[in-house]
């Protein structure tokens, strides 16, 4: 089967079943739409591990090199000879893989939801809106240029608004939607004017036109981008940086990476889907689809760099003292992509490939535990209907599934020897090593931290106190939400072992993996370090944890403030934005514009007063002095000439 | 196609209201009336697209007839892709505005609640708009523009609500202001043409392919410019939108805003670009500098707004600042983005009026602070204002985006400072637009329930859905498959950048 005569049913379905369950989901097909949106990313998650299997073991590969090849393509708007935006599908390594985790984390998170939404009033209205950011996303890692991926990236934006404000007679859920969108839009604003300049400069929208007059030296183009500055910049940096801004509002980059704690608020297995797994690490994807062009650059590549890493630090920092147990996953999702964000930054302008590769296998085994511990944290705010540490504690015999599944995904996490994430992450490390070790030490620093805080996640949820309160009503959960969690850790398990490299690399040609076990010493040990002081501190029920952050009080308060970063906002857009720039325009224009108009106006109402006598009504006298108004007019212009 | 269809039906629609006892009566003709537009709009869309693969002349099915002849006024008639865009916004603005008014709005003043005089207003108010953009002669031009003023000043004063006299009037005299100076610019224009019989001409066509002397253009272009950019609300005569959209009945809002506005649109094309272009090229700067003002600061100031309707009609302000930026840029492909924004903007203004329209009749209450969870209470129409919503704030997939997206490519295009500042502000504008949306969005619709008295209230009716239905069908028909619309439209703005590139 030829890969156009079906590929394009992978996006197409989750929209089916979004228009289905969106126009008739709720009068006709009620507590059926679960099934319906399983049934549709089923058969997409089936055709994407075909097109897989297809793509990198029977005719991807071709001359000892992935292909990149583009099955389906039309013309959807042509704005002039040169540019037009497209409509198509690209297949080559990043993408193919991106079409796995997106569609597979997909049916675990609408599998998951059927027991989870159970008895929601608006049941069928949730499954439509996760179809729709399932066909979003499909689209958006699909995309074969710039626009069509800025198309998708806004209509991401949007179902995870919708999805955000789910609960939307929250207040706080509506701030929090509004929140993400608007934080996201200012970024895709740096987004939208740096395709611009690239499109402008390079030519094209497309991807590979763009790659390609980009990369040749010799070409005009990659001249003129060089050499015309703007403020000392250079052309090209401006789009690059501009495009990563993009990048780093929609993966929660410090410091635009305010809304994602907030978006905690819509459903979790939402926050599994968009804030963990997929939507969040569209940012680390459009560096990797844009790479040679960013490599470029390594200016860029250094302030990428530099981002990733003070996010990773910042957001475990803040992650060590959140009490409510999906920011603290939030906090460690923003660290988790800070590493790879600085792994794609050194692997550019070090021109390391493990850091390229690294990066997107830590994406590819981050969505797998960092999905199955979100929806941990679902099934365990399921059972005991609260987000908060101290309301949890002793739950591992009551829920022993959701334990053990918990329990690897933290070892994932954490690092530790043979899970999936040791691997990716060991390889990250490796990069860091090689190219920077001041990038090395503090990524170090804070793999210990991650095990540590996760550990004090974990130990607060299934050890602690031993909490018998629970009136469980429930039990568990259903088998719905059972199968997900088991297949999920089926995946942190095995998807490290998978030869990576072999696969994805930054110029598609497949390499040998290399594993390095004496370099792995340091961070695993420092990892079981911490999970020791975690397991000290949180194991039972003590006072040492608050005695310790007491000692540090002023570091503990401006961690739990989460660095002020919030506060610095708001005084931003409440005291600078709305108070002397709205503020004043809405007054300018009633007073001073529109006053001028009056007093034109009321010059003419006097007058018209004055002809009341006379004339019967307003209407008639306007009618005359403009009819008479212009025939003066006229008059004058032929007497003139 | 004979296109004086398209002014006989809602002449004859408005003829045989008069002769209507009942309301009922009154609607049913109004509605097949309008219906009936829209058919022949269609027909018109689809027998273009026939004509236009074997005909190449600029305006098709033509038709001139001697009007004074002494003046050498012509009726001259005729249309290329751009008027039939406009007549496709046109026939959908009206048709959703005929069905959402079919409960009357409350009229004050006259005995009962005229409904015969409204829709014969409504129809009167078509007829100019049609009229307005199959006209290829200056002077019918301007007349039709004359005919689909004065029926809205009286739309407002009877049926609004608020200080709708003072509105009304401020309409009245703004746009009748705007027309002075559109017949200055035209008279002008005008005394400035010599044909072969030694007589002046309005025929667009023939003025086309003259030049007007250098000077005369300078004087003349920004009469005619600034008089039809009044009705497009250019800074700083945009102040009438908001007040005269506020007070207006709900139909009368989506016929002012959804068409009255892009009379001004595409007046500056035919009348001012298309006939003036050096000119064009000598105003452009001002022309983009004042429309980058209104985009942004129409922008933060909806930001203000608390009544839905200044929300809207503010963001209006910002929104056809789009289409002006678009002209002005004076390249390809920011005039075409101008064209579709006239049309995305028209279709996307009346379903948010129309739903502001709703939500007003239901609780009486337009103020956002007074609204709350209407989602919950009325899911029909809140989506529809979110829909409303999401196309104004360019979302893919809605016509907004891509109307707004080929404006911005457009004006990139301009490669000096200015332009491009502009182009950024005017770019800029997106994230403001979103803030005021949600904002709106969050606590109207979203958000606990205000007030307990609005749980008693019902959804949408058969009228309303159908209304917002067609307007829907036209934003997402734009928004998913362009291309239909850059194909119907290009040729007419290739013939105007010719024109500006032809001196």
């Amino acid at each position: 089967m030829n890969y156009a005569n079906y590929i394009y049913l992978i996006p197409l379905l989750p929209l089916l079943s979004f228009l289905l369950l969106g126009f008739f989901g709720r009068k006709y097909v009620g507590s059926a739409s679960g099934w319906v949106g399983v049934l549709s990313l089923g058969t997409s998650a089936l055709l994407s591990v075909y097109t897989a299997f297809r793509y990198f073991f029977v005719d991807g590969l071709m001359d000892g090199k992935y292909q990149t090849i583009i099955p389906v393509k039309m013309e959807w708007l042509r704005f002039s000879e040169t540019l037009s935006i497209d409509m198509g599908i690209l297949l080559d390594p990043v993408s193919v893989m991106m079409l796995v985790v997106v569609t597979f984390v997909s049916l675990m998170v609408h599998l998951f939801s059927i027991g989870y939404m159970k008895g929601e009033e608006r049941y069928a209205t949730y499954f439509s809106y996760l179809s729709l950011f399932t066909f979003s996303m499909l689209g958006l890692v699909l995309s074969t240029n710039i626009f069509q991926i800025y198309m998708f990236w806004e209509l991401v934006g949007v179902s995870s608004y919708l999805l955000i404000g789910y609960y939307f007679t929250k207040p706080s859920a509506v701030k929090a939607s509004k929140k993400a969108f608007i934080v996201t839009r200012f970024a895709d604003l740096g987004f939208l004017i740096g395709i611009l300049i690239l499109g402008f400069s390079g030519g094209s929208f497309d991807f590979a036109t763009l790659i390609a007059t980009l990369t040749n030296t010799q070409s005009p183009e990659l001249t003129t981008m060089i050499s015309s500055s703007f403020l000392g910049i250079t052309l090209l940096s401006w789009a690059l940086t501009l495009v990563f801004i993009g990048g780093a509002g929609k993966s929660a980059m410090f410091p635009l990476h305010i809304w994602l704690p907030d978006a905690m608020e819509g459903p979790t297995p939402v926050s599994a889907l968009i804030h963990a797994a997929t939507m969040v690490v569209a940012g680390v994807y459009l560096v990797a689809r844009m790479f040679p062009v960013f490599a470029l650059d390594p200016a860029v590549m250094q302030l990428i760099t530099i981002t990733g890493i003070i996010s990773a630090v910042l957001a475990a920092i803040i992650a060590c003292t959140q009490t409510d147990i999906k920011r603290v996953l939030a906090y460690s999702t923003m660290s988790q992509i800070g590493y790879m964000m600085f792994a794609m930054g050194i692997s550019g302008y070090a021109f390391n490939d493990t850091g390229y590769t690294g990066s997107l296998f830590h994406l590819f085994t981050h969505a797998f535990f960092k999905s199955l511990l979100f929806l941990g944290a679902g099934a365990v705010i399921h059972y005991v209907h609260s987000n908060e540490m101290k309301d949890m504690g002793g739950l591992r015999k009551s829920m022993p599934i959701t334990h053990i599944t918990f329990l690897l995904a933290c070892l994932a996490i954490a690092g530790i020897p043979p899970l999936a994430g040791f691997f990716s992450k060991e390889e990250i490390l490796l990069a860091a090593w090689e190219s920077n070790k001041t990038v090395y030490f503090m990524a170090l620093g804070t793999s210990a931290l991650t095990a540590f805080y996760m550990f004090r996640l974990y130990f607060s949820i299934f050890w602690s106190k031993e909490a018998a309160h629970h009136d469980n009503h429930h039990g568990e959960g259903t088998f719905t939400m059972k199968l997900p969690l088991l297949l999920l850790a089926g995946c942190t398990i095995g998807a490290g072992l998978i030869p990576f490299s072999n696969f994805v690399t930054s110029n598609n040609i497949p390499e040998k993996m290399e594993l390095h076990l004496l370099f792995s010493i340091a961070p695993v040990l420092l990892a079981v370090l911490a999970i020791g002081i975690a397991a000290m501190l949180y194991k039972n029920e003590n006072d040492k944890p608050d005695k310790i952050a007491s000692s540090v009080n002023a570091l503990y308060r401006t961690a739990l403030n989460k660095f002020y970063i919030d506060e610095i906002y708001l005084f931003i857009t409440k005291k600078i934005i709305f108070n002397l720039i709205a503020k004043p325009a809405a007054w300018i224009d009633r007073n001073i514009v529109d006053g001028l108009m009056n007093l034109l106006g009321n010059a003419t109402i006097i007058v018209s007063d004055e002809a009341k006598s006379v004339q019967s009504g307003k209407v008639q006298w306007y009618a005359l002095a403009f009819l008479g108004g212009i025939l003066i007019l006229t008059v004058a212009f032929i007497y003139l000439y | 196609m004979n296109l004086n269809l398209l002014i006989l039906v809602p002449f004859l629609t408005a003829m045989a209201i008069l002769f209507c006892r009942s309301l009922p009566a009154v609607r049913s003709i109004a509605l097949a009336g309008s219906a009936i537009q829209l058919v022949l709009s269609l027909v018109l869309f689809y027998l273009f697209s026939q004509e236009r693969m074997v005909n190449e002349s600029l305006m098709l099915f033509e038709q001139n007839i001697v009007w004074f002849k002494t003046l050498n006024i012509n009726y001259h008639i005729g249309v290329d892709g751009i008027s039939v865009s406009m007549i496709l916004l046109t026939a959908f603005v009206v048709l959703a505005g005929v069905l959402v008014s079919w409960k009357m709005p409350k009229a004050t003043g006259g005995d009962g609640e005229m409904g015969r005089e409204f829709f014969f207003l409504l129809m009167f108010l078509s007829l100019g708009a049609y009229g307005f953009f199959i006209s290829l002669d200056l002077f019918t031009l301007f007349f039709f523009l004359e005919v689909a003023v004065i029926p809205k000043f009286l739309l407002i004063g009877i049926w609004g609500s608020g200080k709708k006299e003072y509105a009304a009037m401020k309409l009245a005299l703004m746009l009748m202001g705007g027309s002075a100076l559109v017949f200055v610019g035209l008279a002008g224009l005008y005394l400035n043409t010599y044909t072969a019989t030694g007589l002046h001409t309005f025929d667009i066509l023939e003025i086309a392919n003259m030049s007007i002397n250098h000077d005369m253009q300078l004087l003349f272009f920004p009469f005619a410019f600034v008089g039809f950019g009044i009705f497009t609300a250019i800074f700083p005569f945009h102040t009438w939108v908001p007040d005269g959209h506020s007070s207006a009945p709900t139909a009368a809002s989506m016929f002012l805003a959804g068409i009255s506005m892009k009379l001004g649109g595409y007046g500056c094309l035919r009348a001012a670009v298309l006939l003036m272009p050096e000119a064009a090229h000598y105003y452009s700067g001002w022309i983009v500098a004042l429309s980058a003002i209104a985009i942004i600061y129409g922008a933060f100031a909806t930001m203000m707004q608390t009544d839905l309707k200044y929300i809207n009609a503010y963001s209006s302000v910002s929104h056809c600042g789009f289409v002006l930026l678009g002209i002005g840029m004076l390249t390809h492909t920011a005039i075409m983005g101008a064209v579709m924004q006239m049309v995305s903007h028209g279709l996307m203004t009346a379903l948010f009026f129309a739903a502001i329209g709703m939500i007003y009749e239901r609780t009486h209450t337009r103020e956002v602070k007074k609204l709350g969870g209407l989602l919950k209470i009325m899911p029909f129409i809140s989506t529809v204002f979110v829909i409303a919503g999401l196309c104004s704030l360019g979302l893919p997939g809605f016509s907004g985006f891509v109307a707004e997206m080929t404006v911005f490519v457009g004006a990139w295009e301009q490669v000096d400072a200015m332009y491009r500042l502009a182009t950024i502000l005017a770019c800029a504008s997106i994230v403001v637009t979103a803030v005021y949306i949600l904002r709106a969005v969050g606590k109207a619709i979203m958000g606990p329930i205000a007030d307990q008295h609005h749980l008693e209230l019902t959804d949408a009716r058969w009228n309303e859905k159908m209304a917002a239905g067609i307007l829907i069908i036209g934003i997402v028909a734009i928004g998913i498959a362009p291309f239909w619309l850059t194909e119907l439209v290009t040729p007419g703005t290739t013939a105007i950048m010719n024109q500006l590139n032809g001196f």
